[in-house]
């Protein structure tokens, strides 16, 4: 029984050691597409539009793990919350990595234009968001409920930098229509910013749920 | 370890189960305060436990953890092991079991119980099914006789492979088939409550999953409660699931919470088996 128990706790670990890869080249990805975004660097923007790969690759293999363990080992309580916390994370992280690619479309479609406006929102919403996403796989490595709570918290500055944003460009595009374009590619980018948080959240909330059994989504606490 | 010693006072009523409408043979189980010893050795530590009727009840816990000894307690099954006693109170209906003048008798007809391994006795499958009736002058005819026989394969799920050999040896069936013959001889004597001992870890995966279809069936006639090392098994079959340790009941509550998101940490590290 010991043996297998280890078995299957080392194919957990292993499964859990790829989700955070993923979420490390997700986060990777989303921090470049800023960046690329706010230096008008072509070279960063089409190293993200064009690296999507590895993500993908590791989107299927943890979907297969899973399956497999969940096959194999037939796991209850902790161990069966872990594996179904990690599909659902997978799917986040996945999300996080095509939402990245959208950034990176919108900043090859921006960096065409001359700059809007010298960009400082974008900047501080990439950093909240990547922040997140690193806060919420450290929660899901330490199975820190504490911490998941803080990124659920972190969601609303990212909601209300998307909607500052809005109407900031909204006053460039009423004075300047030739500012409808650009501006219309850094909204979507805020939006783009605002949807990654709401990964991080759902990964926050898969942790809390596979650490505590608490389903705290929808504002629910059962 | 504090939860091991701790006993399970608060942890042991079982929420209220979905209202449906509930059939004949009613009967509900209510333990309190139960001890019980082998001579010194006390195998039972206050236990404390309401059992739903209509609903399929599975004990769970490593070997000699008490499940087994509390399922016999519920139809004094122990009370043929010389040196033993019991403490506090098992009621049936209302009806404390351990009260003097009760008729043993009447009591295993109405608590009927599946043994782990198969024990058909070396008759026919129609007197080993006919035995009870017999013993306990339940019928008149020899046709209300066959009727009944009848009636109690067809709930066991057994009638269509044995209709035509009636009056042949039990013996000559199959692990699976005799066991499924235990519980229609058990079934005969329209018991309300049917208590089931390991009944399908002799068996193969086909003979257990049969055992485990019949289960959910006789739910909807029958309170069933079931012991079984298999927890995978308990997830399967039963509604609501008790954890022992040590002779203590640990945890009691519905089977999905248990095997999903158990309260106490010892029965977390059972069912993940993280135990030892």
């Amino acid at each position: 029984m010991e043996r297998v128990v280890r078995h299957f706790q080392e194919e957990l670990e292993a499964l859990q050691g790829r989700l955070l890869e993923m979420g490390g080249l997700a986060e990777e990805r989303v921090r470049a597409a800023v960046e690329g975004l706010v230096t008008r660097n072509a070279a960063t923007v089409d190293r993200v539009l064009y690296g999507d790969e590895p993500i993908n690759r590791l989107h299927i293999e943890i979907d297969e793990r899973s399956v497999k363990l969940l096959a194999l080992h037939q796991p209850m309580a902790a161990d069966l919350r872990a594996i179904v916390a990690a599909v659902k994370i997978n799917t986040d992280l996945e999300r996080v990595g095509d939402l990245a690619v959208n950034i990176a479309e919108a900043a090859r479609r921006y960096v065409v234009h001359p700059p809007v406006k010298k960009l400082i929102d974008i900047p501080r919403m990439g950093g909240i968001a990547q922040a997140m996403l690193r806060d919420a796989l450290d929660a899901f490595v330490r199975g820190d409920v504490a911490l998941a709570r803080q990124v659920l918290n972190a969601d609303d500055q990212l909601d209300g930098l998307k909607t500052q944003i809005f109407r900031e460009l909204l006053t460039y595009m009423l004075q300047d229509p030739s500012t409808v374009e650009p501006s219309l590619d850094l909204i979507l980018v805020s939006r783009h910013l605002e949807r990654i948080g709401d990964h991080a959240t759902n990964v926050a909330e898969d942790v809390i749920f596979m650490v505590s059994a608490q389903d705290v989504r929808h504002g629910s606490s059962t | 370890m504090s939860s091991i010693v701790r006993p399970a006072v608060s942890v042991n009523v079982r929420p209220a189960a979905e209202e449906e409408s509930r059939p004949e043979r009613t009967a509900t189980i209510a333990a309190d305060r139960l001890n019980f010893y082998y001579g010194a050795k006390r195998a039972l530590h206050d236990i404390t436990l309401g059992i739903q009727p209509h609903v399929v009840t599975a004990f769970i816990g490593p070997s000699g953890c008490g499940k087994s000894t509390f399922l016999r307690t519920l139809n004094r099954m122990n009370d043929i092991i010389p040196g033993t006693r019991v403490e506090g109170r098992v009621a049936i209906d209302g009806q404390n079991i351990y009260a003097p003048g009760v008729d043993v008798v009447d009591l295993r007809r109405r608590v009927g119980m599946v043994f782990q391994k198969s024990n058909p006795f070396p008759k026919s499958i129609f007197d080993n099914v006919a035995y009870g009736l017999r013993i306990n002058d339940m019928v008149r005819t020899t046709s209300d006789l066959a009727a009944r026989v009848e009636e109690s394969l067809r709930q066991a799920a057994l009638w269509d492979e044995v209709k035509d050999r009636l009056h042949e040896s039990a013996l000559a069936l199959s692990g699976g088939q005799q066991q499924r013959l235990c519980i229609a001889r058990a079934l005969a004597v329209r018991p309300a409550i049917l208590l089931m001992d390991e009944p399908a870890s002799a068996l193969d995966p086909i003979a257990t999953q049969r055992i485990e279809e019949l289960i959910y069936d006789l739910k909807r006639s029958y309170t069933i409660v079931i012991v079984t090392h298999n927890m995978q098994q308990a997830a399967r079959v039963s509604d609501d699931t008790a954890f022992f340790w040590l002779g203590r009941l640990v945890e009691f509550d519905r089977t999905d919470r248990i095997f999903t998101a158990p309260a106490e940490k010892l029965t977390e590290d059972y069912v993940t088996g993280r135990f030892g």
